[in-house]
């Protein structure tokens, strides 16, 4: 027993400039007000797995305290980062931003396994940053799913026997929505009215494969609104995927790339930068922090974050004309993590849904409960992932929904597998939507009416 | 041991690796205990074995809820083992027509609260914690909690307890009619900080929900302003539903942070709620307004919807926590003091702090005369901890010289253990220990904890504590 913590007994283990700030850490008074909003906590019920618990882990190795052994890798591993700690913390202790420090390191020091690291390369590194590449593994995608393989390798259940994780993923995998978005297709939508602002967006890595209409729809709704909306050709992924798993330097890559594809160096900026995906919006809106120690971009990268707006902000920000076509349905909206918890936004998205004639929304119990999707979280933890999707499926039942909302094409899929997983009188029939897709629908509503 | 450990409950609820032990070894105090395994039972069977075990091995046994406390309550003095309740966290029964609640002792106080909120009810012990803070801790620290100025604090919400003593033994005790005959053992146990034994089923009391609830916030100009009002308020026979005060420092901390709409310029403003039928709150509510605005406020006003209310709520709530924005550490205090000696306490307070060059927050159930200032400190600077500690004995000191008592609802745990002679006589504290001797074999239960000293638990702790009793005189008894 003792009153402050025993002196170090060895040199801090950090390598990298991105090492968690000892400061930030320090904003830590180990209330413990966290614990019950995470889901790892409420899941394994063990404080090593918990916000406060991780930041003490933290902090020991920052002290020297203890090594960085496997054990306390994985209780870093375990972290979803929906960051509800954060929603929930009184000492606005930026434990995101710790958790990426923390990755980082790990993934500087080279903690986890060589196959994972592998892949990771493979992946994250060989496809991701390259648009063609993703469009290529899109068209694959297709290919598997049209020509009925997908199908027969579902029903077989054979995957499910020689490979359980790829039987997963495989359950997770988007279906390939064709025609894919393509960046040129904003030019197509008239405008309504005067020209009010002009926005660019954010198109990103899997939705224009995966969630085509959720881009048309967003185009379509601001056009409407007199927002003009393009979308940069040179664009890439945004990076939160390799942010979040500690591959800080790709990140920086992707980062640079974006910012010169939307702000190449001119005074000619947009008024917004647009995103309709929460999980790359709070990144992109990170792209400040993340290029902090770039003499070249820090300042260009503050001026790219500063103009970043989520889609349900930037609507009820510039004003949005009240849809008329009626829409008899009962939608639950389920907070994105990175929506709520890390941007804040909470009421936009609502407001957009209840400006809907007909539709009802009715709020399940924990709406800003993670619904266990966090970006590769699924595919990698698994087995945590699956426990904390059933109790938000449970949670979604209870409410008298017949469509879940949500904000982020991570959360779509994951929620898309919970309800072929658990709606077993086959209630919700649609898939999961945005938002933005239900408003657009009922302006088109509208419009049929009144033509 | 935590090899049988783990034989009885399993290798996933044993914690003891090095690197994991160091993740409970604090609560929400500076304090720090180091245990030497963590077990984590999901039954009563679970707490029954694991205390067995621990006996045959006389290992010190601290139980412990979310870690929250703020006595040091839940730390591993001693060493030994922490039995961590948070897996038993199912609400077992919610009797709506008898209004009780029958839960495991890790059900989260909130939780509970938004059970009970469905069926029209409410539990209404609502410390600040609430959102984590499980309903064992509560018991073990007879929590209280702004509302509990008219409801009574945990103690008038427990009706009866399954306790596991300590030496494995389970029983009930209490029942669920109001009044049992006999000595009331559930108030025993309700406050008993774990040293008695392990509560592993609490049969709670739940109230109606309050049809109409009235949100107060009133500015004031000077803290006496405000300590006057308070005592003006509760003077006047009406008993708000919670009557709290937030001093300027506390402001500075949460404003920026949680938005609640407090004036960063007053020195002080008073959250009063006053619930029940609708007719009734506004009368009351308006007879509060008149008394709150003899007081030259600077404003009062009312929360007109449940979100403006909340945030107001959030304000004082978060108020602790939002303190990390000013300094790194806190060290928060718990006092009571009779409620008319509040403005010269505070006086003090204000004193002393300044005399210790140490920034103090205030924010306390100001109808309760339950003072918590908050000293704001650094821990890495030489010397604060121990000028921090020094000034907190001179407040608690100020306190017990106002005819108070040092703690209102933290508990004494590990933390003010060395002050209880400073309001008990050697005869009384003898008596208290005889009280928890006839619980059985309780030496090894969260041991150093409520009396000073006790065998075995060392010198290092609390020195400090030692020294401010050599400075106010060794038999400073009230």
């Amino acid at each position: 027993m003792s009153i402050s913590a025993p002196p170090p007994t060895t040199e801090p283990l950090w390598l990298t400039e991105d090492r968690p700030d000892a400061g930030e850490l320090g904003l830590c008074v180990h209330c413990g007000f966290c614990l019950n909003a995470c889901p790892t906590y409420h899941d394994l019920g063990v404080e090593t797995d918990s916000p406060r618990g991780r930041i003490a882990l933290m902090r020991g190795l920052d002290d020297g305290r203890i090594a960085w052994s496997p054990r306390v890798q994985r209780h870093f591993d375990q972290c979803l980062q929906c960051r509800a700690c954060e929603t929930a913390c009184p000492s606005k202790v930026p434990y995101g931003r710790l958790m990426e420090a923390t990755r980082a390191e790990a993934f500087a020091q080279q903690k986890w396994p060589r196959r994972q690291r592998l892949i990771w390369r493979l992946v994250m590194r060989g496809v991701f940053p390259y648009p063609r590449r993703l469009r290529l593994a899109g068209y694959g995608l297709k290919l598997y799913q049209r020509s009925g393989l997908q199908f027969l390798v579902r029903r077989s259940g054979l995957l499910k026997r020689l490979a359980p994780r790829l039987a997963e993923i495989d359950a997770l995998s988007p279906s390939a929505r064709r025609p894919f978005f393509a960046n040129r297709d904003t030019a197509r939508e008239p405008l309504r009215g005067a020209v009010r602002a002009r926005a660019a967006l954010v198109t990103g890595c899997m939705m224009p494969l995966a969630f085509p209409e959720t881009h048309r729809a967003t185009v379509r709704v601001f056009a409407r609104n007199g927002v003009a909306v393009s979308a940069p050709g040179a664009q890439v992924c945004c990076g939160a995927l390799h942010a979040h798993g500690g591959d800080v330097e790709a990140a920086r890559l992707l980062a640079r790339s974006n910012i010169d594809a939307f702000t190449p160096e001119s005074d000619d900026l947009p008024d917004a930068i647009l995103i309709n995906a929460a999980g790359c919006g709070s990144h992109l809106k990170e792209y400040g922090h993340l290029l902090r120690n770039d003499p070249e971009y820090a300042q260009r990268a503050a001026a790219f974050a500063a103009r970043v707006r989520d889609v349900h902000e930037y609507l009820v920000e510039v004003g949005f004309s009240p849809p008329a076509g009626r829409i008899e349905r009962t939608v639950t909206y389920q907070d994105s993590c990175h929506l709520s918890h890390a941007q804040g936004i909470r009421k936009p998205p609502r407001e957009v849904l209840r400006s809907i004639p007909g539709l009802t929304l009715s709020e399940m119990r924990t709406p800003d409960r993670c619904c266990g999707s966090a970006g590769l979280y699924s595919v990698v933890q698994s087995e945590i992932s699956q426990r904390v999707l059933a109790e938000k499926m449970d949670d979604v039942l209870s409410t008298s929904a017949e469509q879940i909302c949500t904000a982020n094409p991570g959360c779509m899929l994951q929620l898309d597998a919970g309800i072929a997983q658990y709606d077993r009188q086959g209630r919700m029939m649609p898939r999961s939507t945005h938002a933005i897709e239900l408003l657009d629908e009922s302006y088109r509503l509208g419009d049929e009416v009144d033509a | 041991m935590v090899r049988e450990l783990i034989e009885a409950i399993g290798e996933q609820a044993v914690v003891w690796h090095d690197e994991d032990l160091l993740v409970y070894e604090y609560d929400g105090t500076i304090d720090r205990g180091n245990p030497d395994v963590i077990a984590l039972p999901k039954t009563t069977d679970d707490v029954v074995n694991l205390i067995r075990i621990a006996n045959r091995y006389d290992a010190p046994v601290t139980p412990r809820g979310a870690g929250t406390g703020l006595s040091g309550g839940a730390l591993a003095a001693k060493g030994g083992v922490i039995i961590g309740m948070n897996r038993m966290s199912t609400i077992l029964d919610l009797d709506v027509e008898n209004k009780t609640a029958l839960v495991q002792p890790g059900v989260v106080n909130l939780d509970l609260g938004a059970e009970a909120e469905r069926h029209g009810l409410a539990y209404a012990p609502d410390p600040s914690s609430q959102r984590a803070c499980t309903i064992g801790g509560n018991v073990a620290e007879n929590a209280g909690g702004p509302h509990t100025l008219a409801w009574g604090t945990t103690t008038n919400h427990v009706l009866a307890l399954e306790l596991v003593t300590a030496d494995g033994e389970v029983q009930w005790i209490g029942h669920e009619t109001r009044d049992e005959p006999g000595y009331d053992l559930v108030g025993c146990v309700v406050g008993s900080e774990g040293t008695v034994g392990i509560v592993t089923q609490v049969l709670v009391r739940l109230v109606p929900r309050p049809t109409a609830v009235r949100t107060m916030l009133a500015v004031y100009d000077s803290v006496r302003q405000a300590s006057d009002a308070v005592s003006a308020v509760v003077a006047s026979g009406i008993v708000p539903a919670a009557l709290e005060m937030i001093d300027k420092m506390t402001i500075a901390a949460v404003e920026p942070v949680l938005n609640t709409g407090f004036p960063l310029d007053a020195e002080a403003v008073l959250l009063v709620e006053v619930d029940g039928p609708e007719s009734q709150v506004e009368a009351e509510g308006a007879r509060v307004e008149g008394i709150l605005n003899r007081f030259e406020p600077r404003e009062v006003r009312s929360a007109t919807d449940p979100e403006e209310r909340e945030t107001l709520w959030a304000g004082r709530k978060g108020a602790i926590g939002a303190l990390g924005q000013i300094m790194p550490n806190y060290y928060l205090l718990d006092g009571v003091v009779p409620r008319t000696t509040l403005p010269d306490v505070l006086d003090g307070v204000y004193e002393i702090a300044e005399r210790y060059r140490l920034p103090v927050a205030n924010m306390f159930h100001a109808g309760d005369g339950n003072l918590h200032p908050c000293l704001l400190f650094d821990e890495r600077e030489p010397g604060a901890t121990e000028r921090v500690l020094d000034a907190g004995g001179e407040i608690m000191r100020l306190c017990v010289d106002a005819g108070g008592a040092i703690t209102g609802e933290h508990g004494v745990g590990l933390e003010k253990r060395d002050y209880l002679p400073w309001i008990f006589t050697e005869d009384d504290m003898d008596t208290m220990k005889s009280l928890r001797a006839a619980f059985g074999p309780t030496e090894n239960f969260n041991p150093c904890k409520i009396f000073p000293k006790g065998h075995g638990c060392g010198e290092a702790g609390h020195q400090h504590a030692q020294h401010q009793i050599a400075k106010f005189g060794p038999k400073a008894f009230v």
